[in-house]
């Protein structure tokens, strides 16, 4: 009737486990009873839950991140703390059945549920709004695609107290993935949770990607879009490729697990060689889709910050194409050590080393951008620096790693760890945290605390490097990875200062918090009222913060490049703003609770197929495709927001735009 | 434009440009004082040598490029802060032939030389390459198990579980393959690690050329006893590594299918057994899978692995 | 200033020499969504690239088992074969009758495009389950994991296919032939000619190379 399901599917033996469990559901049914009982329910469903807006569904892959960040970090920590304990005769706090299961989580959830829904959130929020238009091509797959994903992560957090989670690295290669080796229902988690999620993915591909060749303001043509579209829409451009080959290698690997079939499998002629191809083929692009984005962000930053436009805008471009095809090129520099010869080796070695010369041109770009500007540094631009700095290492290390004689020595150990540590922190950590701080008061109408956004900055900065410069070192000492326990003594100084670079981290992760806090609490002092608080150069600073609904009472007219930056200089030489339009009344796409309730049927499903209850895997299948059908049914798509309302709410951002306008001159 | 905009502070702006310089040496320092004397940098053969050069060289060259870059970052960022009336606003200039054929120029070069680099080192340096020697190699048939490591020596008829003894000076050919899931065979000071994988055979030529006690370890992660997959490696004056070879053989117990199947029973942290004799090709049956062995029985939780620790 | 000096210096709206689209301003859904369901169709076909590379690997892994030369018939396919290029044939009549606004025959174009994909379905299913019974199921070899896997997978596309007409002919004839409703078949109708696209390939290179003497 339940399948495997059973009442010892909870970890009592595992103090830590159902004690984090124990406290997470309290929280969660805490916060639920608050929201219950301030009676916020209508408005959370109906202006965020089913909301089909861009700029709220942004939000909510944000406020995704951010909570799994803690949940990913936590796992960071006590990883840390393990290896600082289990050191010789000690074996530690964390035996290997646990500890195993915890660096696989750390990697699936900050890359899957942190990293992704970070850059998503972001490029949903901007980007319509950088595109001068009013949302993306398919607002309510949006919704959808927002809530498989939550639906993935709400599995992979499930198995923390009911069952457990996969041991097997966040890639779970076979055969150690396989029924004879992992018989639990772990890798099954992670398998579905993955899935789950996976489809969402691809869905924001499609939206995207249709988004930006299909649906831009008027004389926007391609060589007139903002750098951060361009980089958004490579970066969807890969999740269109690349994920679907995940879901195949996945669902091969449930076959091999669920069904008994031999792709992977050590007897009948399974090859696991094979995953391995595939698994990289989708993982080496991955990272660039992680990579791109916070590129992106970094040109906007840059550019904005030195009161310059982005130098060599055309050649961003280019190297931004060049990233996306040769990400694809790449796959084998992460299993040289499979034995595959020479010549392979030394092809995908060379083609790998050839990323690095679009990645070597962007910084370049970038310190020529501030190069005769004038550099303002704010919290973003502490980021572009700290990234600009510490991404060299991480890129001189990468390319150390393209090198097959080279990586001979360091596959698999802690400089790789370091290495990868190195450009996701250093790139897209500092990436997301920068365009977090820099669209805050887009989205919120006020910006975040300063002294405290330069406070967090130092911590990840300063702890990115007392955490991860030990690693480099450990790894040419001879440390692998994923070990649970440490044979030799002498590498406990740079294990402890290690941990005290994590400790800096968690820091900055608490200040974060704090910071949000803080920054609502004192909201009013630092108001957006214009909605363009960094002199901004792109459309979005066109608005007012939040923009309304709609974005825009009518879709911007662009002439050159860096629209909005125009427009503005055009206004201050003219002394005037541009002319009152005619306004007309303006559709937008309904709300709609289809996401939420697929995710909930797909979750359903999920959670079955993983204990083997399979009358309620069908039975969430069929409530997936009814809730499909039912939204198919529905015969208004749309509400119409009145001309006079558009005109009002546009009245009042040209009033206050007029006042900004008296305050501003060229700039000389 | 004239703002009620943010702007940075100058000084500020200096003392953040001192802390990441500062920050920059330091971690470099570490680096560089790191892997000390039993890591790679540390290398004891021809292998590992060979490894280690193109390691240091690559470094240094990109080290020519990144490290002013990352001083020009800060420089730059410096000189033209808001407040510096000094330097010049040039708010239009946003392309230059001339700099975007260097800026393209150098990371190709770069990478011209070193993939270059790359594609000889990847062909000199094959793991299935055998090593120039006027010695006759030795044979080594090595098979990743849980958690430990099995070290057969065909010509010699004895097998070793979690110890490597190598002649000095000897080129010796490993042949590799794993009876459970995928490991990585590795003696960092040796030079060149490779995968061992089920049912395939995977090749590597090495060679000490000192003596000496080495570690070895398996840099794959395979399950809950991974951490205790590490071995030593003695390399031997080549009479002593006969003599130890001659008088390992017909002691002790036989490596057959009984003592095989023991040794496939999970276990981590195992000293070293010696084997006295071994069936006949018995790698090959472990690669063809056609070696009696009892099934692993699966992961209960809060199960100790057998061995102690360390 | 006059209303031209305005608009050569940007302060009008609709003035913008618009480069890049065909015409100003973001494309009519009737583009953007056919678009965005092409898009979609491209990645559902790098999702059989995938399952083709496995196939093309795992091709030979047969553990002793049995082949694809002593499995496949040729004829059966054959008729498949026809059964699904003929559903596509059908299924641009449908289409074409959808345009026209003819109810009955939409409706009986889109059915008999559905029976022949049923008929399609039917034979593999056969197929499958004559190999299973005589020890060459999924689970016999790598070979054959991979076969069944590919070739499902693109019946369960078509089954998926299937379940889609059926919804579309319930919703053409609830509610005509609106513009969302045309949009919709238009991309029921790219998701049914891509199948064949990818039949067309797994025809080839596993059952026509398969069974190369």
């Amino acid at each position: 009737m339940f399948g495997k399901l059973t009442w010892d599917a909870i970890p009592l033996h595992e103090p830590i486990a159902w004690i984090t469990g124990l406290i997470v559901i309290l929280v969660i049914l805490a916060v639920l009873g608050w929201i219950t009982i301030k009676g916020w329910w209508p408005y959370l469903w109906g202006e965020w839950i089913t909301s089909t807006d861009h700029k709220r569904i942004g939000v909510m892959y944000i406020v995704l991140a951010l909570v799994m960040l803690v949940r990913g970090f936590a796992d960071a920590i006590m990883m840390r703390a393990q290896q600082s304990l289990a050191i010789g005769a000690s074996q530690g706090y964390l035996p290997p059945e646990h500890y195993d299961q915890i660096f696989t989580a750390h990697g699936t959830i900050m890359i899957f549920f942190m990293a992704m829904p970070f850059v998503i959130g972001l490029m949903n929020f901007v980007v319509p709004l950088q595109l001068g238009v009013r949302d993306v091509a398919f607002p309510t797959m949006n919704n959808v695609s927002f809530w498989l994903t939550a639906s993935g992560a709400l599995l992979v957090n499930v198995s923390l107290v009911i069952g457990e989670f996969a041991r097997t690295g966040w890639l779970a290669f076979p055969p150690l993935s396989e029924k004879a080796f992992s018989p639990g229902v772990g890798v099954d988690y992670y398998l579905v949770a993955l899935q789950i999620a996976g489809v969402g993915t691809v869905l924001t591909g499609v939206n995207f990607v249709t988004t930006i060749l299909k649906i831009r303001a008027p004389g926007m043509s391609y060589m007139r879009m903002p750098i951060f579209c361009w980089t958004a829409l490579a970066t969807n451009l890969l999740i269109l490729a690349a994920f679907p080959v995940l879901t195949a290698t996945l669902a091969l690997l449930m076959l091999d697990r669920y069904l008994g079939f031999h792709f992977f499998t050590n007897t009948g002629g399974g090859n696991s060689m094979l995953y391995m191809n595939l698994i990289w083929v989708w993982g080496h692009p991955e990272v660039y889709i992680l990579a791109l984005p916070a590129f992106g962000i970094f040109s906007e930053v840059a550019a904005t910050f030195s009161g310059k436009p982005l130098f060599g805008y055309r050649s961003m471009v280019f190297a931004t194409l060049a990233i996306c095809i040769i990400s694809f090129c790449v796959w084998l520099h992460h299993f040289f050590t499979m034995g595959a010869g020479a010549d392979v080796n030394a092809v995908f070695g060379i083609a790998s080393m050839i990323i690095a010369v679009p990645t070597g041109v962007k910084i370049f770009n970038w310190l020529f951008t501030m190069y005769g500007g004038r550099v303002r540094f704010t919290v973003p631009m502490h980021y572009l620096i700290g990234f600009m700095i510490t991404f060299a290492i991480g890129g001189m290390t990468g390319v150390l790693l393209a090198i097959p004689p080279v990586d001979f020595l360091v596959h698999n150990s802690l400089f790789l760890v370091a290495h990868f540590h190195n450009v996701i922190i250093g790139l897209v950590v500092f990436g997301v945290m920068a365009g977090y701080t820099y669209w805050f008061p887009k989205a919120f109408g006020f910006t975040l605390d300063e002294r405290i956004g330069k406070a967090i900055f130092w911590c990840w900065f300063i702890g990115f490097y007392l955490a991860w410069m030990p690693e480099y070192a450990l790894g040419f000492m001879g440390a692998t990875r994923r070990l649970q326990h440490i044979s030799d003594p002498s590498w406990t100084p740079y294990l402890t200062v290690a941990l005290i670079g994590a400790v800096v981290i968690l820091l900055g992760i608490v200040l974060t918090a704090v910071q949000l806090i803080y920054s609502i609490r004192t909201r009013d002092r630092r108001r957006d009222i214009t909605g363009d608080p960094w002199d901004g150069r792109t459309l979005e600073w066109l608005t007012l913060s939040p923009p309304p609904h709609f974005n825009f009472a009518v879709l911007p007219d662009v002439h050159g490049e860096e629209a909005y930056w125009t427009r503005k200089l055009t206004a201050i030489r003219e002394e005037r703003l541009i002319e009152e339009p005619k306004y007309e009344d303006i559709e937008m796409p309904l709300n709609t609770p289809t996401g939420v309730i697929c995710a909930f049927f797909a979750s359903i499903c999920g959670f079955a197929v993983i204990w083997h209850i399979w009358w309620l895997a069908i039975l969430g299948l069929i409530g997936a495709f009814a809730i499909f059908v039912w939204y198919a049914w529905r015969d208004e798509h749309e509400h119409i927001i009145p001309a006079e309302e558009v005109a009002r709410i546009e009245g009042e951002r040209r009033r206050i735009r007029g006042e900004l306008l008296k305050t501003l001159t060229m700039p000389a | 434009m004239d703002a009620n905009r943010c702007q940075g502070d100058g000084t500020r702006a200096a003392s953040h440009a001192g802390a990441a310089r500062r920050t920059v040496f330091a971690a470099g320092l570490i680096v560089l004082t790191a892997g000390c004397d039993r890591g790679v940098l540390n290398p004891v053969g021809p292998v590992g040598h060979a490894e280690k050069m193109i390691l240091i060289n690559s470094t240094a060259i990109m080290l020519a490029i990144i490290i002013p870059t990352m001083i020009a970052t800060v420089a730059v960022a410096w000189w033209f802060r808001s407040g510096n009336k000094k330097a010049r606003y040039r708010p239009d200039w946003e392309y230059s032939g001339s700099i975007e054929l260097v800026v393209w120029s150098i990371p190709a070069l770069t990478v011209l030389l070193l993939g270059g680099i790359a594609w000889i080192g990847s062909h000199d340096l094959d793991p299935a390459k055998p090593l120039p020697s006027k010695t006759a190699p030795l044979t080594v048939e090595v098979v990743s198990l849980d958690w430990k490591w099995l070290f057969i020596y065909p010509d010699q008829g004895i097998a070793v579980v979690n110890q490597l003894v190598v002649p000095a000076g000897t080129p010796v050919r490993f042949k590799l393959t794993s009876a459970t899931v995928w490991n990585v065979f590795f003696v960092p000071q040796f030079g060149t690690m490779i995968y061992t994988m089920p049912r395939m055979t995977t090749e590597l030529n090495l060679q000490a050329d000192r003596q000496g006690v080495y570690d070895g370890l398996s840099a794959h992660y395979s399950g809950a006893g991974f951490s205790g997959m590490n071995f030593k490696v003695h390399a031997v004056p080549p009479q002593q590594f006969a003599a130890w070879a001659q008088g390992a053989r017909g002691k002790g117990t036989a490596l057959d299918g009984n003592a095989f199947a023991e040794l496939m029973k999970p276990s981590s942290y195992v000293k070293p057994i010696t084997y006295g004799a071994v069936a006949p090709r018995l790698f090959e049956a472990i690669v063809a899978n056609r070696v009696p062995a009892s099934p692993v029985p699966p992961q209960q939780p809060n199960q100790p692995v057998s061995g102690s620790g360390a | 200033m006059s209303a031209s000096e305005a608009a050569a210096v940007g302060l009008t709206h609709g003035a913008s020499e618009d480069t890049g689209l065909g015409h100003r301003g973001p494309e009519s859904k009737s583009i953007v969504v056919p678009y965005g369901f092409w898009l979609f169709v491209l990645s559902d076909i790098v999702l059989f690239s995938a399952l083709f590379a496995t196939y093309a690997s795992l091709a030979h892994a047969t553990d002793g088992g049995p082949a694809s030369n002593q499995l496949f018939d040729r004829s059966l396919v054959a008729i498949e074969t026809v059964a699904l290029l003929l559903s596509s044939f059908v299924c641009g009549l449908a289409m074409i009758a959808a345009k026209r606004r003819n109810m009955v025959w939409t409706q009986v174009w889109l059915f008999v495009t559905g029976a022949l994909g049923a008929v399609f379905l039917a034979i593999e299913l056969y197929e499958f389950a004559h190999m299973i019974s005589i020890g060459a199921g999924p689970q016999r070899s790598a070979f054959l994991s991979s076969f069944f896997t590919l070739v499902g997978c693109h019946g369960a596309h078509v089954t998926a296919g299937l379940m889609w007409i059926g919804t579309m002919m319930a919703q053409v004839w609830a509610k005509g032939f609106r513009p969302h409703i045309i949009r919709r078949l238009l991309c029921l109708s790219i998701f049914w000619h891509a199948l064949d696209i990818i039949w067309v390939a797994i025809f080839t290179i596993v059952y026509l190379i398969g069974t190369l003497p």
